[in-house]
């Protein structure tokens, strides 16, 4: 069925279709309709769910991390000082290797205050061992839900699904709502490896030493550096798995692609300007410009942030002559995380090899900055003749 | 009226395994103990960073033998409501669920889930267990330190300000009922637990929890400082059901002898009162026995 409806209620519409069995939320501009549309479908009965109204964000993820650890399928969203303020939580729910997923609705964070859309909200928690994937358009943010719950229970870790505050929450875009028996078929029933038991008790994310100590029977438990090496470990795996996923998820409902980037007009590019989220589709207005010029440029959305999936896009960008990376959101004090990010994986693969890209970072759109088309072909058409300058370069600044 | 239980008739059975990692002497080891006997094997517990982390043990192994959920030192209640949500959501009626806190993770981080679980009725049973201090990070001063106790961050005056009256912040929420006990009288608790156990909403319960190394006293005194505590009338024993105050056990018999021990016999067996001047002991002494006229009073009422 397609509808024409607002990025928010993609993203609830997405939720229940996965059948979710507890919902905690707290609100904040501009997640809040996700989770009023959640709770009008739960109080009227439309979604067989628990819907817990908690007094913050630190408790919405706490709930969330219980219910989970209890046996449910949890979802929450934010957005800003809401998942800042929720940190704590964030780290402990990836620690416990519970599958959470929970939309972030970007929006900067304070101080100042300031409500409008940029990244670095979901790109501060980058370290926290959830994966992040970032969706485009209102049908990747329904589709994205359905894949990380699928992603998430695969491997035991949460999951956020990042989708940039009003240009994708609060605009209206028909998208395709997926038949709820696919869905059924794509996402098996939640089944935890252990759930909280009366019948078969246990002590779940106890203090554990940093050695390995033999348990009742005489068997080496982990420590918890071992545990934490299997988070590592099975982030890095999560790139494969979530490869299965995309494959899966064109089979069943015929929509797929790469599983981590999204290109466009890359093939011949010589030039490839990479963001996350919406941005990349507004870039696309300015490479249609650029080559009607007669400039091979190209745009690569990343679906992926974290796990990275450095190997594909190193190979993706493989031979170009510049990256052009465009980010709402600063690893303050140095460059773009992504920026970042993107050079230590094209210096990984490419070193040594001569087909290695320059990398020019531009900042844009912090704090809801208007970012104009205008300016995205202008920066993109410099970025082209070259690096403009090792620092990042911002965007739309009026100093 | 439910009959008292004795030390005769107290189940057997055992939820926490002999040699966990408690000091010797630990109020808390008794209240827990106890506890979780009248709670029974149905129950699901809820434990933030505390001393009873670390008497759990470590892993892999651990002295109780309950499903429990280690959860932030501020999540408490709001994990508690999180794994109620899904044993309504999964259809899992006949299991219990209870927090279990310190003082600290309970007066002081952990207020503000506690009020909002209590404010949206979750069922289930909340214990702060008061050894009045942060005593798994070394002794320092928590919301519910008494005033005069010396710590290690009020250490040369003792704490300037009053103990926060944590069960009637509880009572205002309209709970169901509130307690008051003592790790010094554990059948109080026991069958306190058991009276409300299916009563609707929170239930919060405080315990006066005797620490040796904490409060400075030797280990073989918990019970008997733990008494004097209500026996001076310093510490009360009571419960609020549905909004009516009673006070309980030690402390109703004390109405009816009318005789509080001194309070300086309380201080004086501790070294963590070492500051308090004769002058502050009156002023509390005073603060006691109006507090305890009015408890008599309402007697002859
Ligand atoms: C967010 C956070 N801040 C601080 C701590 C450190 N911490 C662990 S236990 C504790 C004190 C616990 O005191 P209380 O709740 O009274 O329990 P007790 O140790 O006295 O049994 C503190 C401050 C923590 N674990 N988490
Ligand atoms: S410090 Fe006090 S409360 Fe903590 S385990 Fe030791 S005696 Fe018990």
């Amino acid at each position: 069925m397609h509808i024409i409806e607002n990025g928010n209620v993609a993203a609830a519409l997405g939720v229940r279709l996965c059948g979710v069995n507890v919902i905690a939320a707290y609100p904040i501009t501009p997640q809040t309709p996700v989770t009023e549309k959640l709770s009008e479908w739960v109080e009227a009965g439309e979604m067989k769910a628990e819907y817990i109204p908690v007094e913050s964000e630190h408790s919405a993820l706490s709930v969330c991390i219980a219910a989970t650890s209890a046996g449910a399928r949890s979802f929450t969203a934010t957005s800003s000082n809401g998942l800042l303020y929720m940190h704590e939580q964030v780290q402990w729910a990836s620690g416990a290797r519970l599958p959470i997923v929970m939309c972030v609705v970007n929006r900067a964070v304070g101080a100042p205050w300031n409500v409008w859309n940029d990244q670095q909200d979901s790109i501060s928690q980058r370290d926290t061992g959830w994966m992040q994937m970032y969706a485009s358009d209102h049908q990747q943010i329904i589709d994205t839900v359905i894949k990380a719950y699928y992603l998430a229970e695969k491997t035991s870790i949460p999951i956020m699904v990042c989708y940039d505050g009003y240009i994708l929450s609060h605009t209206y875009m028909p998208f395709e709502v997926p038949d709820a028996d696919k869905v059924k078929a794509f996402l098996p029933p939640f089944k935890p490896d252990y759930a909280l038991d009366p019948n078969d008790p246990a002590n779940l994310n106890t203090v554990t030493l940093p050695d390995v100590r033999m348990d009742v029977r005489g068997e080496l438990a982990h420590g918890y550096m071992e545990i934490r090496y299997l988070l590592q470990e099975e982030l890095r795996g999560a790139l494969a798995v979530a490869a299965e996923t995309e494959k899966r998820f064109d089979e069943i409902f015929g929509r797929g692609g790469d599983p981590y980037i999204e290109p466009y007009l890359c093939d011949d590019a010589e030039y490839v300007a990479v963001g996350l989220g919406s941005v990349t589709y507004q870039l696309r207005v300015a490479v249609d410009a650029l080559r009607a010029e007669g400039i091979k440029v190209g745009v690569m959305g990343i679906k992926f942030y974290r796990p990275f999936p450095d190997e594909a896009i190193a190979k993706a960008l493989k031979g170009r002559k510049g990256v052009i990376v465009y980010e709402k959101a600063l690893s303050y004090g140095y460059e773009g995380a992504l920026a970042s990010d993107l050079k230590s994986a094209l210096y990984d693969s490419l070193a040594g090899t001569g087909s290695m890209p320059y990398v020019q970072n531009f900042v844009l759109g912090i704090g809801g900055r208007d970012i104009k088309t205008h300016d995205l072909t202008e920066t993109l058409r410099a970025a082209t003749k070259g690096r403009v300058a090792k620092e990042p370069v911002w965007i739309g600044l009026k100093l | 009226m439910q009959a008292k239980t004795t030390i005769l008739n107290l189940p057997t059975e055992e939820f926490v395994q002999p040699g966990t990692r408690a000091c010797t002497g630990c109020g808390l080891a008794i209240a827990y103990r106890i506890g979780l006997k009248a709670l029974g094997k149905d129950t699901i517990l809820v434990v933030p960073p505390s001393c009873l982390t670390v008497l759990q043990g470590l892993f892999p192994v651990a002295s109780t033998k309950l499903p429990c959920l280690n959860v932030t030192f501020a999540s408490t209640a709001a994990a508690a409501s999180g794994v109620l949500a899904t044993l309504r959501a999964l259809g899992k009626d006949n299991v219990r669920v209870a927090g279990w806190a310190g003082d600290g993770g309970t007066s002081d981080i952990g207020l503000q889930a506690l009020s909002g679980a209590a404010e949206r009725g979750e069922k289930f049973i909340y214990f702060c267990y008061d050894n009045e201090g942060y005593m798994n990070t070394g002794v320092q001063r928590s919301g519910t330190t008494p005033i005069g106790a010396v710590t290690a961050n009020t250490p040369l005056k003792g704490k300037l300000q009053n103990k926060k009256d944590v069960p009637a912040i509880m009572a205002a929420h309209n709970l169901s009922y509130v307690a008051a006990c003592s790790a010094a009288y554990p059948l109080d608790l026991y069958d306190k637990i058991k009276k409300c156990i299916d009563m609707p909403g929170t239930k919060y319960f405080h315990i006066h929890i005797p620490c040796p190394p904490g409060w400075g006293f030797d280990p073989r005194y918990g019970i008997k400082i733990g008494r004097l505590a209500v026996e001076t009338g310093y510490y009360d024993l009571y419960e609020v059901v549905n909004g009516e105050f009673k006070l309980t056990a030690a402390s109703e018999k004390l109405v009816e002898k009318r005789k509080l021990t001194p309070v300086r016999d309380y201080f004086r067996a501790q070294s963590r009162f070492k500051t308090l001047t004769e002058q502050q002991i009156s002023d509390i002494q005073q603060a006691i026995d109006a507090k305890w006229s009015g408890y008599y009073k309402k007697d002859e009422e």
